[in-house]
């Protein structure tokens, strides 16, 4: 078992230019199944052995596709989720960065009423270890199959905590990047929900960033997880008002601020660190103090 | 992006919104003839991305316009400090001459996006004109809010609601459920991040008016807004950010250390801030390079990077995913090579392609400092930095 990915995913890929195109060579290496490539007004074109479509549709007829990769432009992104949506995929992974947020306003309004789940946008994708099925851009030398859930708004500290993690020999059952726009499809909550109710997670290691509520409504959460959350929160140091990167990085008012979301974690159970060097560590030594090695 | 205060209430009053009378002045002699051809008492307002302009002495009280001109004067030319702007404040170029408004009551009105809602928030209370953080904090059952439903829009009922639960009832019902309509509007067709009137002023004979208004716009929506981004005003942000966007790096923010780092990914951007301050370091920049597709982005980030008078040390802190390390490494070289980045400098390269990125390294025989994992990465830094200055 595992979180979105597993051995039955099908991967349709949105926006199949330079990017995409890497990426689904990546991914199929690594064992992925990749069934197509979707760019409007390409339909019929084979690249690297995989089929090019006009819609998101055919990809779901003709191939069953379950998961759509999404690559477009910023400026194009939420239409391509609403496609996907509307073409019943269960699962949209929007890597995109850029996307207007009132954009997102609408493709998340129009998400609450059909049966998709959205990952990002903005984010690494999702990548399930032991059955090799990855849909996103993130690094796969760094992953060995385990029992630990990673979840981050950002997608470099998901590379960084799971390299942690394998260097001391503690293996992965996937890692979600939830993303680190404002309006993101699925919270760190319900990734969270994902890992908990997920037989093979042991524990879970939690990156969260400065800026919104998201690691509250999660710290609300792990008050009824029964399973160990790891937590680091990025931009302790980072000065109020200023956009960090990332459109949702940016602290406004106090429950913005990073001690605001660790003093919500430690209240609610969860083992949080001071320093990104610390992840890997803690989390060995949450795991052995609760026999979970 | 930031609005000024006077481009703000033009784009308001372009909805709808009242606004008191004012006009745009650039000299004394300008803020004169403004204040004679408005006819009565004004204000004397410098225009400046920031909040408590009238604490840092931005805004004055002119009776004639002969004082209008000795306002402009006075504000024309200074550096605004406030509680926002840091020491070295802000420069003013631009004031505003207004009307001079007779208030009975001042109230807070904004629409901002709610994250956790996924939808734009309209956000009211009776206790304008002052800070509404500390609002939310002391009095929390002072803001009203509510959410605006994408597929029907705002409807006349919430405005009615808000204005009901903020005194604007009578007279003022009807007139202060269209404004807040009218300021959805502006939000939403202008792709706002936050658009605020405070104060929103009722005045001694009964009208609404934005007394003072605030709009700033979703950066990532500025392709569909060409008019609008033509008001971006670069002299109110730090030169050296400018310099960066200009050079194509969107995510390069200076801060007051000493260590300037360059790093790939927002979020490990921050951490390796919080990494260098747990070891005792001080960052000199956030700088997110992003995918960071060709090398020459690389040496245009590090030549920021370098010519920081504030820096002693790098770190180069790169965990490739779709930035590949090699792309990273020849850059760092050619930086080098160049003599832009004169400071010593450390490397830490992981993830996608590292054995090149690291075999780039060894074979440039530059005198470069190279760390494994984060930790190392950021104790050699400090202790780089500390040799260094």
């Amino acid at each position: 078992m595992s979180v979105i990915m597993n051995e039955d995913s099908r991967v349709l890929i949105q926006g199949f230019g330079g990017a995409g195109q890497r990426e689904a060579a990546t991914s199929l290496a690594y064992g992925t199944t990749v069934v197509c490539g979707v760019t409007p007004g390409r339909g019929g074109q084979v690249i690297n052995d995989v089929p090019v479509l006009n819609t998101v549709r055919e990809g779901v007829d003709q191939f069953d596709a379950n998961i759509a990769l999404i690559f477009v432009p910023a400026p194009f992104a939420a239409d391509a989720i609403i496609e996907a949506a509307d073409a019943g995929i269960p699962y949209a992974i929007c890597i995109t960065e850029g996307i207007p947020t009132l954009d997102m306003v609408k493709a998340k309004a129009y998400l609450n009423q059909s049966e998709t789940r959205l990952i990002g946008p903005n984010c690494p994708g999702v990548i399930s270890v032991a059955e090799r099925a990855r849909a996103g851009i993130m690094p796969v030398d760094v992953y060995t199959p385990g029992s630990v859930g990673v979840i981050s708004r950002s997608g470099t500290l998901v590379y960084e905590t799971v390299d942690q993690l394998t260097r001391i020999g503690i293996g992965q059952t996937s890692s979600v990047g939830v993303g680190g726009d404002p309006i993101i499809g699925t919270s760190q909550r319900e990734a969270l929900q994902l890992f908990q109710d997920d037989p093979d997670t042991a524990a879970v290691v939690l990156i969260g960033e400065i800026g919104g509520t998201a690691e509250q409504e999660a710290a609300d959460y792990i008050k009824d997880m029964t399973k160990p959350v790891v937590s680091f929160i990025a931009g302790a140091t980072a000065p109020p008002g200023r956009r960090m990167g990332h459109a949702g990085a940016i602290i406004a008012g106090k429950a913005g601020t990073a001690a605001a979301k660790q003093q919500a974690l430690r209240d609610a159970g969860a083992t949080v660190v001071e320093s990104p060097s610390q992840i890997g560590e803690t989390m060995q030594a949450v795991l052995q103090e609760q026999g979970l090695t | 992006m930031k609005l000024h205060e006077y481009q703000a209430k033009e784009l308001l009053a372009d909805y709808g919104i009242p606004v008191p009378r004012g006009k745009v002045a650039r000299t004394p002699d300008e803020a004169h003839a403004a204040a004679t051809e408005l006819g009565t008492k004004v204000v004397v307002k410098a225009q400046a991305h920031t909040g408590g302009r009238g604490k840092g002495g931005g805004v004055k009280l002119a009776s004639t316009p002969d004082e209008a001109r000795e306002a402009a004067e006075a504000i024309l030319g200074m550096q605004l400090v406030t509680h926002q702007t840091g020491p070295a404040g802000l420069p003013i170029s631009t004031v505003l001459i207004e009307e001079q408004v007779d208030i009975a009551r001042e109230l807070y009105l904004s629409v901002a996006i709610d994250n956790s809602a996924g939808k734009p928030v309209v956000i009211a209370s009776a206790a304008g004109g002052m800070d509404i953080e500390e609002v939310a904090e002391s009095t929390p059952e002072q803001i009203h809010n509510q959410l605006v439903y994408p597929h029907c829009g705002f409807q006349p009922y919430q405005g009615r609601a808000l204005a009901f639960a903020t005194g604007l009832d009578g007279d003022l019902l009807r007139p202060a459920a269209a404004l807040m309509e009218n300021l959805v509007r502006a939000f939403n067709e202008n792709d706002g991040a936050i658009a605020e009137i405070n104060p929103l002023v009722v005045t001694g004979d009964g009208q609404l008016l934005a007394a003072d208004a605030k709009f700033s716009t979703d950066d990532n929506a500025d392709f569909r807004h060409a008019k609008l981004t033509e008001l971006r005003d670069t002299s109110q942000e730090d030169a050296r950010e400018v310099e960066a966007n200009e050079a194509g790096i969107e995510n390069y923010v200076k801060l007051d250390g000493n260590i300037g780092c360059l790093v790939n990914g927002a979020g490990l951007a921050m951490a390796t801030m919080d990494a260098l301050k747990f070891e005792g370091g001080e960052p000199a920049n956030f700088l997110d390079i992003g995918t960071a597709n060709s090398a020459d982005a690389v040496v245009a980030a590090l030549k920021i990077i370098g010519s920081d008078p504030d820096v002693s040390a790098v770190l180069v802190n790169i965990f490739g995913g779709l930035a590949r390390t090699d792309i990273i490494a020849d850059g760092v070289v050619i930086a080098k090579n160049e003599g832009l980045l004169p400071q010593p400098t450390v490397v830490r390269l992981a993830g996608t392609n590292v054995e090149e990125g690291l075999k780039i390294l060894d074979e440039s025989g530059l005198d470069l400092i190279r760390a494994d994992g984060f930790a190392e990465a950021a104790q050699k830094s400090v202790a780089a930095a500390a040799d260094a200055s």
